[in-house]
């Protein structure tokens, strides 16, 4: 709702003639096209925007055409490609900074990113200021409209559920009672501000306080997420402040919009006041429900895009999309909406598209939230340095103080008023981190943006820009240092473990049963309904073939093992790169060598194969995947064999074997240490079932082999590589020989 | 009953001693102890497969053995029993307290133990201190049985997995020869201490300070 009244204001005052129709089915991609290019062409309007070097080539341009007569072999011009130019040149500037900030390794441990890009875009702004034009500023709509949605979707579709349902009484507490105060709290006390004399400040009225309460008390996810995701703080505190800075959004919607209505009528009317809590209530639960449509007919849709794989990561981005767009027409939160489409559509989504289509999806929500981030902080430089300012300081120096108080007072009070109801209880460095965590960001800024063109506008505007300053860099910067020193949790390295899926699923039952047996209807006894309701309803409509059956734990088993695989494979072709010896032939194997390796590895993988067809029932139908599958466990056996090889000739201590080590490696040197006779002991991890039954028809050549290997073991570095060495000679009995670089090994081993 | 009832008000202190509980939880715990017994002094088992809600869980039958398991009752006695009293009933309930705010970590150590002790004698089934490949097996087997047909070979692998996982990890340097018999409580503690045992495994209303505590009725 907030970029549509933007729009609608916007449009009044500045970019005067462009209008924005609701998207309709057909108009959706040329009014898209339309106003993307147009969205940066508003600068010309805002504030003529060129940079210095790009006004020099159009004049030259309108100078070479005036006089053309002859056919011009080379011809210049820019004028019709200077939109998109002019975007892609902003974003490789974004780009390279951010690039450049993990360069320079020292810098980026002090300052949080943002800061950085916040100053980089002051640098940028006062080059084109220094040059003569108008820097542009950072225009409502392209951040509302583009810049803001991929951030969301992104923190969205990967939401943890698990912890973000704990918690979510306090997170709506926060969010919602706690935005309020905030509001009030601000407009009230800056009002009592601005009636003393010395601010000269008395023709801001009260309303226009509570709008500017309003714009300025909400967390914003942006630079929340920019500035915690480098602290790694713990889950609980991290999806606290986090859900708040999103739940907010339907507060901080509403109270924008009653009181910019408010201020255009000057009075404050009961009734406005009851519509008003109404509103809130539509804007957020509608908001939630359009997301929830878009997810659910998102996740039906995906039920069939196995007829062209392609196209299926574009499905989840439009139905967001659409569910954001879709929100924003009718005034309702976007950022719910989005939110909760993805949550909805994922699970489902997850289970029908392909492995590859998970990962573009992952992949792609990172690269835009990530382009869209540094933009957004880039541009809040740059519109700073541009933006006619009024500095007033009392007014500012008060905003910044009273934000920082009321923030406080407000987490204090909530908390000592949820943790009756909290069985984990917020402690008082709970409380710190989550006050000190309340940054406010780019929403504000363009929310204050929006405002009617005036005087009050800019004093606004500056305030809004301090106070954004002051928590991106005061507390952006601080932040780490203080997490160190209270010895906050930090985020527990997250190692998928089956044992514990296993124990969560177990727990889970126990306790429904528990409950059960006590016949009270709790929290655990509703989850069990509702999955049950899922598994048995919605699974079905929403899950393509097979997998709507399938139980989660198989899932996550088989999730596990195919990232294993991927793992084993990415970190077989990873370790091929740096550490190369450039004498040796870089597994230039001969063709024919390669065949019959592949040709043996092929043999043994039968009867992997026929595993998996008893696995196919729980997993997807669709060949594809199959082959997939069955590909990463050929491909996870033949990179095994390749690091192995690496191991003698590589050193030991690099990052990436020791985490492999731990979960694939081992495990397979485990596996042989089972009684044989037992043969599902035996056969414990699939693809190891062969190399028992490959060591068994090959007696003498450990032997030969594993003398080699001694012997070269000693000239490594002694320390880590003894116990790699003795487990490599066993695993290497194990095993089949892999491609191997050295060609006498090749020689004893293949016929 | 009205002896009975006298009785146990005598009892309060004791109880509450033992397992933690407050006079009014415990007062409720009784109430729905008198309704699962159908007013008797003891509970069998067929009491509690009676329970409707629990035929939807996969895991009834090891919840139903929890309740009688010698181990269970903290007095160092095992094997198990063919019926259970109040006092019985309070002490399996009372593993699922949640644990004070306010304690000490030593104290919350304990309650973690206690709690990971409870599961381990969920699994242990034939009591030998181990959790062996096979009792495993079964565990996985039960959670997967409500999900229609599986193949036991599923189950297996999923199992032998996990049982890989808990070596690997307690056991990094296993010689060639060795044999790794089953989860010992160390190991099984070791495994699971990414789960704070101690703030999840707990019935809500059980708490001390819980604001209201109901007990609801055995519809039938």
């Amino acid at each position: 709702s907030s970029s549509s009244s933007g729009l609608s204001s916007s449009s009044n005052s500045s970019s005067g003639g462009r209008s924005f129709r609701p998207a309709e089915n057909g108009l959706l991609c040329l009014s898209f096209l339309v106003f993307f290019s147009r969205g940066f062409a508003s600068h010309d309007v805002v504030s003529e925007k060129s940079s210095g070097t790009i006004q020099e080539d159009s004049h030259s341009q309108a100078n070479s055409t005036a006089h053309k007569k002859t056919f011009p072999v080379l011809s210049f011009n820019y004028e019709h490609v200077r939109t998109p130019f002019e975007i892609s040149l902003w974003i490789l500037l974004a780009l390279f900074m951010k690039l450049g900030f993990h360069i320079i390794p020292t810098v980026s441990h002090i300052v949080p990113e943002s800061c950085l890009l916040i100053f980089v875009g002051l640098l940028v702004g006062g080059i084109i200021k220094a040059t003569g034009e108008q820097p542009p500023v950072l225009d409502s709509n392209l951040f509302f409209l583009y810049l803001l949605p991929p951030i969301i979707l992104d923190a969205g579709y990967f939401l943890p559920m698990r912890s973000f349902t704990e918690n979510i009484g306090t997170i709506l507490m926060f969010a919602v009672v706690g935005t309020l105060w905030n509001v009030f709290f601000i407009g009230g006390m800056m009002y009592a501000v601005c009636q003393i004399d010395a601010a000269e400040l008395a023709h801001v009225d009260l309303l226009s306080c509570l709008l500017f309460g309003s714009i300025i008390s909400a967390v914003d996810p942006v630079s929340v997420l920019a500035v915690f995701e480098e602290i790694h703080i713990n889950e609980l505190l991290h999806i606290l402040v986090f859900g708040e800075s999103l739940l907010n959004d339907a507060v901080t919607v509403v109270l924008y919009h009653l009181f910019k209505e408010f201020a255009h009528e000057q009075t404050i009317t009961v009734t406005g006041a009851i519509l008003g809590v109404i509103s809130f209530f539509v804007v957020s639960l509608g908001g939630v429900m359009v997301g929830v449509i878009y997810g659910i007919v998102g996740a039906f849709t995906s039920r069939f895009t196995s007829y062209s794989r392609v196209i299926e990561p574009l499905f989840v981005f439009l139905y967001s999309y659409m569910a954001y767009l879709s929100a924003e027409i009718f005034h309702l939160s976007g950022i719910m909406s989005l939110i909760a489409c993805g949550v909805i559509m994922r699970p489902y989504v997850e289970a029908n598209i392909s492995h590859k289509s998970y990962t573009t999806v992952k992949y792609f929500l990172k690269m835009w939230s990530s382009v869209s981030d540094t933009l957004i902080f880039i541009f809040l430089g740059v519109s700073t340095v541009a933006g006619p300012h009024t500095w007033n300081w009392i007014f500012v120096i008060f905003t910044v103080i009273f934000c920082l108080v009321s923030r406080v007072l407000g987490v204090i009070g909530l908390t000592a008023f949820i943790n009756k109801f909290r069985i984990v209880k917020l402690t008082k460095k709970d409380q710190f981190i989550i006050a000190y965590g309340g940054l406010r960001g780019a929403i504000a800024f363009s929310l204050g943006f929006l405002l009617d063109n005036d005087e009050i506008k800019n004093l606004f505007l500056t305030a809004i820009i301090t106070v954004i300053f002051f928590t991106v860099f005061v507390q952006g910067m601080t932040i780490r240092p203080l997490v160190e020193l209270l010895a906050v949790k930090k985020k527990k390295e997250s190692k998928e473990s089956i044992n514990e899926e296993i124990h969560t699923q177990f727990l889970d039952h126990l306790l429904t049963g528990i409950e059960d047996i006590c016949g009270h209807y709790g929290h655990h006894h509703w989850k069990d309904k509702l999955n049950r309701f899922n598994k048995t309803y919605v699974k079905r409509w929403l899950i393509a073939g097979e997998r709507s059956t399938e139980p989660q734990l198989i899932s996550f088993y088989n999730k596990m093992e195919l990232k294993q695989a991927m793992m084993m494979v990415e970190s077989g072709s990873a370790a091929k790169l740096p550490t190369i010896v450039p004498a040796r032939t870089a597994f230039s194997i001969s063709k024919s060598r390669e065949e019959e390796i592949r040709r043996l590895l092929r043999a043994n993988l039968q009867k992997t194969r026929q595993r998996l067809r008893s696995y196919s029932r729980y997993e997807l139908l669709n060949d594809p995947l199959e082959d997939n599958i069955s590909e990463a466990r050929f491909r996870k056996q033949r990179e095994m064999e390749r690091r192995m090889s690496h191991y003698l000739t590589v050193p030991a201590n690099r990052q990436e074997t020791p985490p492999v080590r731990k979960v694939f490696f081992q495990p397979e040197h485990k596996v042989y240490t089972y009684d044989d006779s037992e043969s599902p002991r035996g056969r414990a991890s699939p693809s190891c079932a062969d190399d028992v039954s490959e060591l068994k028809e090959t007696p003498e050549k450990p032997d030969q082999s594993s003398t080699p290997r001694a012997n070269r073991d000693a000239e490594l570095k002694p320390k880590e590589q003894d116990d790699q060495g003795d487990q490599l000679k066993v695993s290497r009995c194990l095993s089949d020989p892999g491609p191997n670089p050295e060609d006498d090994e090749d020689s004893t081993f293949l016929p | 009953m009205g002896a009975s009832q006298t009785r146990l008000e005598h009892n309060y202190d004791d109880l509450t001693e033992k397992s933690g509980f407050s006079h009014e939880q415990i007062k409720n715990l009784y109430q729905r102890f008198q309704q699962l017994s159908g007013n008797n002094e003891k509970i069998s088992r067929d009491d509690l497969e009676r329970i409707p809600a629990l035929n939807n869980n996969p895991i009834r039958k090891q919840i139903i053995t929890a309740f009688f398991d010698k181990r269970n009752q903290h007095q160092n006695d095992v094997g198990s029993l063919d019926e259970i009293g109040f006092e019985q009933f309070l002490m399996v309930m009372s593993h699922f307290r949640p644990v004070n705010s306010k304690a000490t970590e030593e104290e919350k150590a304990t309650v973690r133990k206690q709690k990971l002790r409870f599961l381990f004698n969920m699994h242990d089934t034939d009591n030998d201190g181990i959790i062996t490949l096979d009792e495993y097996r079964t565990v996985v087997e039960e959670l997967l049985s409500q999900s229609g047909a599986i193949e036991t070979e599923v189950a297996r692998a999923i199992a032998d997995a996990a049982m890989l996982e808990v070596a690997s990890t307690n056991v990094p340097h296993m010689a060639p020869d060795d044999f790794y018999e089953g989860i010992t409580f160390e190991h099984f503690e070791q495994i699971l201490k990414g789960i704070e045992m101690e703030s999840r495994m707990h019935i809500r209303f059980l708490d001390k300070n819980a604001a209201t505590m109901r007990c609801g009725k055995l519809s039938s």
